[in-house]
């Protein structure tokens, strides 16, 4: 039989998904290929979900979704061994109208939005894994799957396989991953009556909260904690450099269990019974390990194409973009009724042109950065921060100037001196900006 | 030869959790599969097939997301599957469920063609009760198998078969047309091949509801028609228990022969044998 | 006329009666004394008498007899059609049936063909007395996650299959005496379809689901090479070999020994933990064992809160040592420490 389509997507998560809703509302005759149960089945994320791109995509759609809570409060939290300093924001005026981000569950978001590529009439294969790219020449012109008589055949095919693509690897659009590049999460859903979440994170009905934890969890490598609320669960993760975890020695397992035991995070977790545990690899290594975006017959988008700008834990947003831009450029080839080369190359201009390609050249450094000063980063400064605290806050039989002077000394011990400090947040800026 | 399999649509319970505080089932996230004992039944329907030609075609009583489980029938090569849904026939208990199985059977031959053989599952993951399919057999007057390992032949109307029982294996030979319910030592189950992915992909089950059974006795299907209630659920009680710390393998091994162990595992009368 | 006493079915191999028959019997007996009522048994097959006398001295008031050629072998066709001739005139308030591979089978068509309600494989059996009578069935469901008690108010028989090894049966009483019954009943073996051709008895099958002894390992052992060694105590003990989720997941061992929440739920004997931390997700597979023991180096391991027996130590250790113990056989009692009980 060897049926033709129009566009074979792989992949049906965030990015996948954008693109075939994309084609198939164009009148494409799409197919995605999904290796999981159903679209999420394993797909692991934190997870907040950003409404602004997938309104391009679906308006309102955040009124029909799936979601846990509209976030109203955004925390970080720097840890040393018991202590914690804490800066965040809240305000209603990030919920109220329309919310600018949610809480939600993969397995539950991940379906919903793969049913309205599939209401639009791209077919969703599921359970189906695609184990090679088929090639004549330097094109490619179908997938072969791991099923019998699995070979599909199309004009275009849009890679988007997640973090560890094998596709993108079999075209060469990138290397294997350095471990510093990618990081790898552990995260454990764990149940707890809505009423106690809003009572414990001092939240009205319905809303959430969200803390980013830097410092003691990670144990000095290079590392991320969360908390986000859902509905009646708590998302708890801790993500670690690859690189960082292998040198350790020490599994995420006991590293989470060791999180979940300190002082300012026990309480909030007290009681709630582990659903689920997963764990799942995040690309950080920004704009400079981002591939090559399409090649003839085949681009790369989402996580596959290292789109993830981990300063702002922002992925899924970019995946949505990519893959609606890569759909795009597919119905702009169909339209002109020539899948050329240079059909395939306006995706990667269009990346270029947008907030994708803006955001993660401004944080292109911060993966090196954090790597030569992950000790400072991820263990001095939260310790020092938390020392300056307590010395302002303490009341003791010492002076105010003596207090202070302790927290200067402090700050100033931490880099050896006050001209490594401002040469370190001179690099850390730079960091921050291109 | 004319194959009918019934198969449902359950929660797998495997993945289903209790909410310890108000007792009941927490199916949030719990994914729907198909039945496993008729996904071998299934099998080897298609397996029949393949030796003696003919149809296999799948029936299911159940909501409309019930489709998917029907999907994946044709996926594996049936070849037409009918979903029967309707308000009026939820909340069946196994009389119910048989009695609107057994017409929907009936139907299936009007339409298709005379049933040689009908297919349940040994027992689902959420009924339970391995009732459905007798009840159906009782019903349409059928030969029943239970519990069968393996279909040793089926040849000149007649069908041979191996049934599991707890202390051993049954040779049993009856006529046809019959009911059998399928074990998990049955077959393996294939793996869909793409194209017949692709036509469940794009397959629209056959629905049938109420109106299309103009005969049925309405007092015996749904809720109205099934005689058993659920008048209470509640989580079981962990036992509770005291350790006996003992110090070494010596020690367990001798508190052990404390307990009724010895005599209920026929350890003593081994003994005595000695 | 009222529906009145309590009937059980009487299931046989060759004239040798099931243990459940008689564990059914027991509880009737229970049951019937609560209501104030008789407790009835029904034997069915060729040459049985002697099996009718023996219903009495386990419990039965009056035992109702089928006795034909076709019913030698179990079919389900004869001994339903025999079954309920016996029922409709006896007019039972209550029928109870082994949850056995025949027993549900027979169950099914008879409460089909009655028609009534019918509860499967039930583990508590009560009834509320006068005025209502109602058999008060209850089972596990979702894998053991749940009770649930199922009522039928409105059809007679009240009818239930029950899982062997949960009720207890009286002791034989051959002092007791009642009333056998024979039922004239006929069928012509060339009416009937189905044949036995052939019973092949099997060494039971080495299944989680039925064992008696489970001797479990997890990540504890630390590598596949440890099962070999829990095979060997399995072995010696009559059982068979289980496995926590990681130990499948690690390809240690195939994931058909997982027991757990995602794998199988288990019932044996006895059931010895080795190196298993003792997870929620372990224990709810294999909670209801009847003993438990517990073998782990950490003292605080949660295993040790559902065990009866706990040795805190390292499996390399004590495992040969206990595979040493089991060959020896019956132990000295008295000797070598250890406060058992
Ligand atoms: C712990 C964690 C927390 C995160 N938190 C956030 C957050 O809070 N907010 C946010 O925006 N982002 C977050 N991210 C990042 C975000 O999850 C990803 O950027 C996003 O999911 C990328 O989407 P994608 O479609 O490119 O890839 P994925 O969502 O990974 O989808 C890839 C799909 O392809 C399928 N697949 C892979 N290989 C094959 C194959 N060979 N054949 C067929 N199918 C295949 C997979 O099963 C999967 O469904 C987080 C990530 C992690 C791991
Ligand atoms: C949704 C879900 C479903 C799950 N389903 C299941 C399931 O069906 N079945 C299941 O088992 N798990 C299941 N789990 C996993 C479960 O949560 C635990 O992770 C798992 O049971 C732990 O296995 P373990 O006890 O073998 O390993 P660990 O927890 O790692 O325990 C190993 C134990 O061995 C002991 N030990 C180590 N060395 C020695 C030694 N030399 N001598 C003696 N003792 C030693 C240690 O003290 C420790 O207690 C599930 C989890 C989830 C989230
Ligand atoms: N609603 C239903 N639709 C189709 N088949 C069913 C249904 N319920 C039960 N069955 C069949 O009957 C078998 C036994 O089910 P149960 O009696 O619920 O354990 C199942 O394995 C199915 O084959």
């Amino acid at each position: 039989m060897s049926e033709r389509f129009d566009a074979i997507v792989v992949g049906a998560g965030p990015a996948g998904i954008a693109a075939a809703l994309t084609m198939a509302r164009g009148g494409l005759n799409v197919l995605v290929i999904e290796r999981g149960e159903f679209p999420g089945a394993k797909n692991v994320f934190g997870g907040v979900l950003y409404r602004q791109q997938f309104e391009e995509l679906i308006p309102e759609w955040w009124t029909k979704a799936p979601l846990e809570r509209p976030i109203v409060e955004q925390n970080y939290w720097l840890l040393d061994e018991t202590g914690a300093a804490k800066v965040g924001h809240r305000s209603r005026r990030y919920v109220d109208g329309k919310p600018n981000n949610f809480t939600a569950m993969r397995a539950k978001f991940d379906p919903w939005f793969a049913a309205q590529a599939e209401a639009a009439g791209a077919v969703i294969i599921c359970e189906t894994v695609v184990t090679s790219l088929i090639m004549e020449g330097d094109r490619v012109i179908g997938v072969r799957t791991d099923r019998e008589q699995g070979d599909v055949y199309a004009e275009a095919v849009i890679i988007a396989d997640g973090v560890n693509s094998l596709l993108g690897k079999q075209v060469g659009a990138h290397r294997e991953w350095a471990p510093h590049e990618v990081s790898l999460v552990v995260k454990e859903t764990l149940a707890l009556p809505k009423e106690k979440i809003e009572d414990r994170f001092g939240l009205e009905e319905g809303e959430g909260a969200t803390i980013e934890i830097l410092g003691n969890p990670s144990q000095g490598m290079v590392g991320l904690g969360f908390l986000y609320t859902n509905r009646e669960s708590l998302s708890l993760g801790l993500g670690i450099m690859v690189n960082d975890l292998a040198a350790s020695g020490r599994t995420p397992y006991d590293l989470i269990e060791n999180m979940k035991q300190h002082p300012a995070l026990r309480k909030l977790l007290q009681g709630a019974e582990l659903k689920e545990y997963a764990a799942h690899l995040i690309p950080e290594g920004g704009l400079r390990a981002m591939p090559k975006l399409a090649g003839h017959g085949w681009m790369i988008v989402g996580d596959a194409a290292q789109m993830v700008n981990f300063v702002h834990r922002e992925g899924t947003n970019l995946a949505a973009t990519s893959g609606q831009l890569a759909g795009a450029a597919v119905l702009a080839m169909a339209a002109s009724g020539s899948f050329s080369p240079e059909g395939f190359q306006r995706y990667a201009h269009d990346v270029g042109a947008s907030y994708i390609q803006r955001d993660l050249a401004k944080y292109q450094r911060m993966p090196a950065f954090l790597h030569d000063n992950r000790d400072l980063v991820m263990g001095k400064v939260p310790q020092v921060l938390n020392e300056s605290f307590y010395q302002w806050f303490s009341v003791d039989e010492r002076s105010k100037a003596e207090h202070q002077k302790q927290i200067i000394d402090g700050v100033k011990g931490m880099t050896g001196g006050t001209w490594n400090l401002m040469r370190l947040a001179y690099k850390g800026w730079r960091a921050m900006n291109e | 030869m004319h194959i009918v399999v019934c198969i449902k649509q359950v929660p797998d319970s495997r993945e289903i959790r209790i909410d310890g505080r108000t007792g009941t089932l927490i199916r949030e996230g719990v994914p729907s599969i198909m039945n496993p004992y008729d996904l071998h039944g299934l099998e080897a329907a298609l397996q029949l097939r393949e030796q003696h030609g003919g149809r296999v075609t799948v029936v299911t009583m159940g909501p409309p997301m019930a489709e998917k489980a029907l999907k994946q029938a044709i996926s594996l090569g049936a070849d037409e599957a009918v979903l029967v849904t309707d308000r009026k026939f939820s909340g069946a208990d196994t009389l119910a469920t048989a009695y609107v199985l057994s017409e929907v059977i009936k139907k299936v031959a009007a339409t298709w063609g005379p049933v040689d053989l009908v297919i349940a599952g040994k027992q689902t993951l959420d009924g339970d009760t391995g009732q459905v399919g007798p009840g159906i057999a009782c019903r349409l007057d059928l030969e029943q198998l239970t519990y069968v390992e393996k279909i040793v032949a089926i040849e000149g109307g007649r069908i041979r078969v191996e049934r599991h029982l707890e202390d051993g294996i049954e040779v049993v030979e009856t006529a046809l047309p019959v009911l059998l319910t399928a074990l998990k030592e049955m077959n393996t189950v294939r793996r869909a091949t793409f194209p017949n992915m692709l036509a469940a992909a794009r397959y629209k089950p056959i629905v049938w509801t109420t109106a299309d059974f103009p005969d049925i006795d309405p007092q015996q299907i749904g809720l109205k028609g099934s005689p058993t209630i659920v008048s209470k659920s509640w989580v079981p009680e962990v036992k509770k228990v005291n350790t006996t710390y003992v110090d070494g393998a010596g020690a367990l091994w001798q508190a052990l022969w404390t307990t009724d162990l010895p005599d209920r595992l026929g350890w003593a009368a081994r003994e005595g044998a000695k | 006329m009222e529906y009145q006493g309590i009937m059980v079915w009487v299931e046989h191999r060759d004239g040798t009666a099931k243990s459940v028959s008689w564990q059914l019997i027991g509880q009737a007996r229970r049951l019937a004394e609560k209501l104030g009522t008789e407790v009835f048994a029904l034997v069915q097959g060729d040459h049985v008498g002697h099996l009718a006398q023996e219903a009495i001295f386990r419990g039965a008031d009056r035992v109702y007899v089928l006795d034909h050629p076709v019913l030698k072998d179990y079919r389900t066709r004869p001994y339903s059609t025999s079954a309920l001739t016996a029922i409709r005139e006896v007019r039972p308030e209550i029928v109870l049936i082994g949850a056995t591979y025949q027993g549900r089978d027979l169950a099914g068509a008879i409460a089909t063909h009655l028609p009534t309600g019918l509860t499967a494989d039930t583990t508590m059996l009560d009834v509320e007395p006068d005025p209502s009578r109602l058999l008060l069935a209850s089972r596990p469901a979702f894998s053991e996650k749940l009770m649930a008690t199922i009522l039928c108010k409105k059809y007679k028989p009240q009818m239930a299959t029950a899982r062997a090894g949960i009720f207890e049966a009286l002791p034989r009483d051959e002092s007791r005496t009642g009333q056998i019954i024979p039922i004239p009943f006929e069928m012509d073996e060339a009416a009937i379809a189905t044949k036995v051709l052939a019973f092949l008895k099997g060494e039971d099958r080495v299944n989680l689901e039925d064992a008696q002894v489970i001797v479990a390992g997890g990540r504890g052992l630390g590598g596949p090479q440890g099962f070999a060694l829990l095979k060997q105590l399995a072995d010696l003990l009559g059982g068979v070999v289980g496995a926590s989720r990681p130990c499948c997941d690690l390809g240690w061992i195939k994931n058909t020994h997982q027991v757990g929440q995602t794998g199988q739920t288990v019932r044996p004997k006895l059931y010895i933990a080795v190196g298993i931390s003792g997870a929620v997700q372990h224990t709810v597979g294999m909670g209801g064992a009847d003993i438990i023991v517990a073998i782990n180096r950490d003292p605080n391991a949660p295993i040790f809160h559902v065990a009866n027996y706990g040795i805190v130590g390292d499996w390399q250790k004590v495992v040969p040592e206990l595979i040493e113990a089991v060959s020896a056989g019956r132990p000295l009692m008295g000797v070598a420490g250890g406060e058992a009980r």
